[in-house]
């Protein structure tokens, strides 16, 4: 009988802050900026600097830890993680060891099969390295305006059971970081990083097996393909017989495949000891209690409450709450509606989910710079509810909204393509084309009820296209019901 | 040796100038190269510094330490002075900044005369470790000055300055203090920033002043101590307690065990200091100080651990000297650059801490830290100090102790508690051996009784 494997998943992801300064001194952390020209002699690691701690790395990571569900250490230290390595200044890394500020929490992700819940073994703060540059032919160059970023690491339990559970978990945990303003969460420039721990093992079976560690997983596509690739590596390991090793893989994005970076005898020895030149992390509970009160809505939250305030289909709440900034885009532009109600906010969403993410998409603009506002889409949407123009005249009014401060109405007015709802004109109109036509009307009349549509099309036209043919419509029924004329 | 206090006198009244005396102390440099006690003298800066000093006496806006001819051990940044712990590994080294204490002496008034001689990194007690040459012992030429802050006390000694700044991770203020028979001391933890000094052993590092009397120290002290925002180990300035009088002050006394190891001069200094105290009213109260046989080894595997990470940074990377090679430059660099001791000390820390071995040497030594400073504050329950003496010996011949590491490292039995626990220590010269020697005494004190410390210690 052939054996089933189950996948056994933990990711650690390491998210660089987007404070000001970085975590140990006060050199900027502006990305982009000549290499090193952010550093001091802090961060250069000079004989008898020290660092100081960033408090705002503290707040940041305790909202994250609270943000999570993680229980905050009223006190916690700093360890040092020894290696040498040319773009690591002091020959140590500042991080956290034994006693993380954030343990024990877990997150929510939504999954194909329903909701599950993903536990976080820790969350701790550290310093960043350098950048070493190898791919010149010259020597090995080192940047260090890196070095001294603040990071967190956060650690998941092993609950994470495919590569497809392991890429909602890391949308997730992105889109926690963003919601809370404190990380950019953009995998390809590295202010979000990714490890996995992989192991595999009969389904069925309680104990774990050997696990692997892949690096390298620089995008969210690469994370999911390196994490199957990974698996289907050990199931066929075994299944030919071989076990699994303890190593540490390197993803290779251009083969497509995960090989060996280093095995475990070669695995560091950090040497981990308390940090003497830091003191201890201090989270009170009136500290703790003021940042949990000022978490903003996450965004599972707001999903669910999009579904039910707005009356929106589950997709359309994910779709506009994936970034808080189009979500709150979303809910400025239904506050700003003439007509509230569920009609009108589904508008919105499909005004929003079409074409203001086309335009956002084609000119890699975030929603505040897509060329309107919410309370300009809020005009249009309501010109189309109250019937002034058609929906088909609507997509001519986006266009010339763009890029500009008129509200739909003066638009309409300028375009001139306001719908003609007179009902006295259009009766007008309809008495005239029933005039004309006698033989028609007469074959109408003779059961040829289809030609209604011919009927109203002529009034239309008669109109110049400007007529509401909603309400031609009814008149004409209307008329038509009429024994005579 | 030169005093300041009494140096003062002589700037505000106008009989002496402080570049007269800066001119006295360059040539008296000169004269006593042979002592090696300075890598780097900064004539030019010093003299216009002593200039502006004048300036300000004359114009009636003397600070605290105007004209205080001050010598910086060479392992604390002076901005615009070569800095090289005295290692190869540092040639050539300009420190961008300027540490905290000597910033703070400069502000006061203080003028720096040069950087002075040390064991390699602060590893040694005889300065015997220094790339650049011995520093011999005014008293002896042929003997050691002690270490590591060998040359700050010798241009102490030998009137070359009238202060100067060392560093104490396990007696480096305190044992070259008594070799060379002046006041060395060593603050509670954290009361003297530690910005600006090359971190051997982070956690028992402290800064401190030598100089010719227990009122120069104090006058340098007060002005160096004090939270700094670049340490964030630092702590306010002590309030200052009452000092209680030395009539019904209770002085701890070692029992004799702890003394018979100690030369027969040093034994009889410290019954003769012993007495001095109870005639002028002090209760004698004898102390054990426990777990006596851990503090070397307890001091060894914190310091060598804290020196293996510390030391890290000297890579030939980014700064110092680069040792090229065609394999590694930063093995290369600190094979070469790093002397012996340094590598035997950073070897030692790496092995403490590894993994396998990081319980049975690492932790254990941080629950021993525990116990002893647990004991010390015991014992701070009964007495108000503690006299004992500084070193069982006087200064050594050069070269005696350089074979057997251990017995280097057992000289310092008298002063790593104090390190251990972060509390105050001075040490005091009460005169020579029949050798011509000197020999020091130490007072020790509760932490933050730093005041209380030195004026005991003046007493003595």
């Amino acid at each position: 009988m052939q054996t089933t494997y189950e996948a056994i998943i933990g990711l650690e992801v390491h998210a660089q802050l987007k404070t000001s300064s970085k975590a140990f001194c006060a050199c900027s952390t502006t990305y982009g900026a000549m290499p090193n020209v952010n550093v001091c002699p802090v961060c250069l690691g000079h004989p008898g600097t020290l660092p100081v701690l960033n408090r705002n790395l503290v707040e940041w990571i305790v909202k994250m830890g609270l943000a999570t569900n993680c229980h905050i250490r009223e006190r916690s230290s700093f360890s040092r993680k020894n290696y040498f390595y040319s773009d690591l200044p002091k020959g140590y890394q500042i991080s956290q060891f034994a006693d993380p500020i954030c343990y024990g929490g877990s997150v929510e992700i939504e999954t194909e099969e329903g909701p599950k819940h993903i536990g976080i073994t820790r969350i701790h703060m550290e310093e960043d390295s350098g950048k070493s540059i190898h791919d010149l032919d010259i020597d090995t160059l080192v940047d260090l305006n890196r070095a001294g970023v603040p990071l967190i690491e956060i650690v998941s339990e092993p609950d994470i059971r495919t590569a497809r559970e392991a890429y909602l978990y890391l949308q997730h945990i992105r889109q926690i970081l963003v919601y809370l303003d404190i990380c950019d969460g953009n995998l390809e420039e590295g202010s979000l990083r990714c490890d996995a721990n992989i192991s595999i093992r009969p389904v069925g079976q309680t104990t774990f097996g050997t696990k692997t560690e892949v690096k390298n997983l620089n995008s969210f596509r690469n994370v999911e393909k390196a994490i199957q690739f990974e698996i289907a590596r050990q199931i066929a390991l075994v299944e030919g017989g071989a076990a699994v090793q303890q190593v540490t893989m390197l993803w290779d994005a251009s083969r497509q495949e995960t090989r060996v970076m280093r095995s475990k005898e070669q695995a560091h020895d950090y040497r981990y000891f308390a940090e003497p030149d830091l003191v201890h992390v201090v989270v009170d509970e009136s500290w703790k209690q003021r940042l949990h009160s000022a978490l903003p809505e996450l965004g599972l939250a707001k999903r669910r409450r999009f579904v039910s305030q707005f009356g929106l289909p589950a997709y359309d709440a994910a779709v506009l709450t994936d970034d808080a900034e189009v979500a709150a885009w979303y809910e400025a532009s239904c506050a700003h509606l003439n007509a509230q109600g569920p009609e009108a906010y589904k508008a919105v969403s499909n005004w929003i989910m079409t074409d203001v993410m086309r335009i956002m998409g084609q000119n890699k603009v975030s929603i505040s710079n897509a060329g309107l506002s919410p309370e300009q889409l809020a005009s249009l949407v309501d010109v189309v509810q109250d019937g002034t123009i058609s929906s088909k005249s609507a997509k001519d009014v986006f266009a010339a909204m763009l890029g500009t401060t008129k509200t739909a109405s003066e638009l309409v007015q300028e375009l001139g393509l306001r719908q003609e709802s007179d009902e006295g004109l259009l009766r007008q109109l309809v008495e005239d084309v029933l005039r004309d036509n006698p033989d028609n009307l007469e074959k109408y009349r003779g059961g040829k009820s289809n030609l209604l549509g011919f009927f109203v099309g002529q009034v239309i036209k008669r109109s110049g296209g400007s007529a509401n043919p909603a309400l031609v419509t009814s008149i004409m029924k209307e008329a038509l019901e009429q024994p005579t004329m | 040796m030169i005093s300041f206090t009494e140096d003062r006198q002589r700037f505000l009244d106008g009989s002496l100038s402080v570049s007269q005396r800066v001119e006295q102390c360059l040539a008296a440099i000169a004269n006593q190269a042979q002592l090696n006690a300075f890598l780097h003298v900064d004539a030019d800066g010093v003299r216009a510094a002593a200039a502006a000093s004048d300036e300000r006496y004359r114009a009636g806006l003397a600070r605290p330490l105007e004209g205080c001819i001050l010598a910086v051990k060479d392992n604390m940044s002076v901005k615009g002075m070569p800095m090289t712990c005295a290692s190869r590994i540092l040639e050539g080294f300009m420190p961008l900044y300027t540490a905290t204490a000597v910033e703070r002496l400069i502000d006061a008034g203080a003028v720096v005369i040069g950087k002075t001689n040390m064991d390699e990194f602060a590893m040694g007690s005889s300065n015997e470790t220094s790339a650049y040459g011995v520093v011999r012992n005014p008293h002896d030429p042929s003997r050691v000055p002690g270490g590591s802050s060998g040359g700050s006390a010798v241009a102490v000694a030998a009137g070359l300055c009238h202060a100067s700044l060392g560093s104490d991770t396990g007696g480096s203020i305190r044992q070259p203090a008594a070799f060379c028979g002046v006041v060395g001391f060593k603050p509670t933890y954290g009361v003297v920033s530690r910005y600006g000094l090359t971190a051997f052993a982070s956690s028992l590092d402290h800064v401190g002043p030598f100089a010719p009397t227990m009122a120069d120290a104090q006058a340098v002290f007060d002005v160096m101590a004090g939270a700094d925002a670049m340490d964030s180990t630092s702590v306010p300035t002590p309030e200052a307690q009452p000092m209680p009088p030395i009539d019904g002050l209770k002085v701890g006394v070692l029992e004799e065990s702890y003394i018979t190891g100690c030369d027969q001069d040093i034994q009889d200094a410290y019954a003769a200091a012993i007495e001095k105290l109870r005639q002028m009213g002090a209760t004698i109260v004898p102390v054990q100080l426990q777990h006596e046989q851990a503090w070397v080894p307890t001091y060894f595997i914190l310091a060598t651990a804290e020196a293996s990470s510390n030391l890290a940074r000297f890579d030939g990377v980014r700064y110092g000297k680069r040792f090229e090679s065609d394999v590694d430059i930063v093995t290369e660099t600190r094979s070469r650059g790093f002397g012996t001791e340094v590598q035997r000390r950073i070897m030692l820390g790496t092995y403490v801490l590894s993994s396998g071995y990081h319980d049975a040497y690492y932790t254990r030594a941080q629950k021993a830290r525990r116990l002893i400073a647990d004991m010390y504050n015991n014992v701070f329950t009964q007495v108000d100090v503690i006299l004992l003496p500084t070193t069982p010996t006087s200064a050594f011949e050069i070269g005696a102790k350089q074979s057997d590491p251990v017995a280097m490292w057992l000289s310092d039995y008298y002063t790593v508690s104090a390190n251990i626990a972060g509390i105050p220590a001075v040490s005091v010269p009460v005169g020579t051996d029949t050798a011509g020697l000197p020999i020091g005494l130490q007072v020790q004190g509760p932490v933050f009784a730093d005041a209380m410390v030195l004026a005991v210690a003046a007493q003595v």
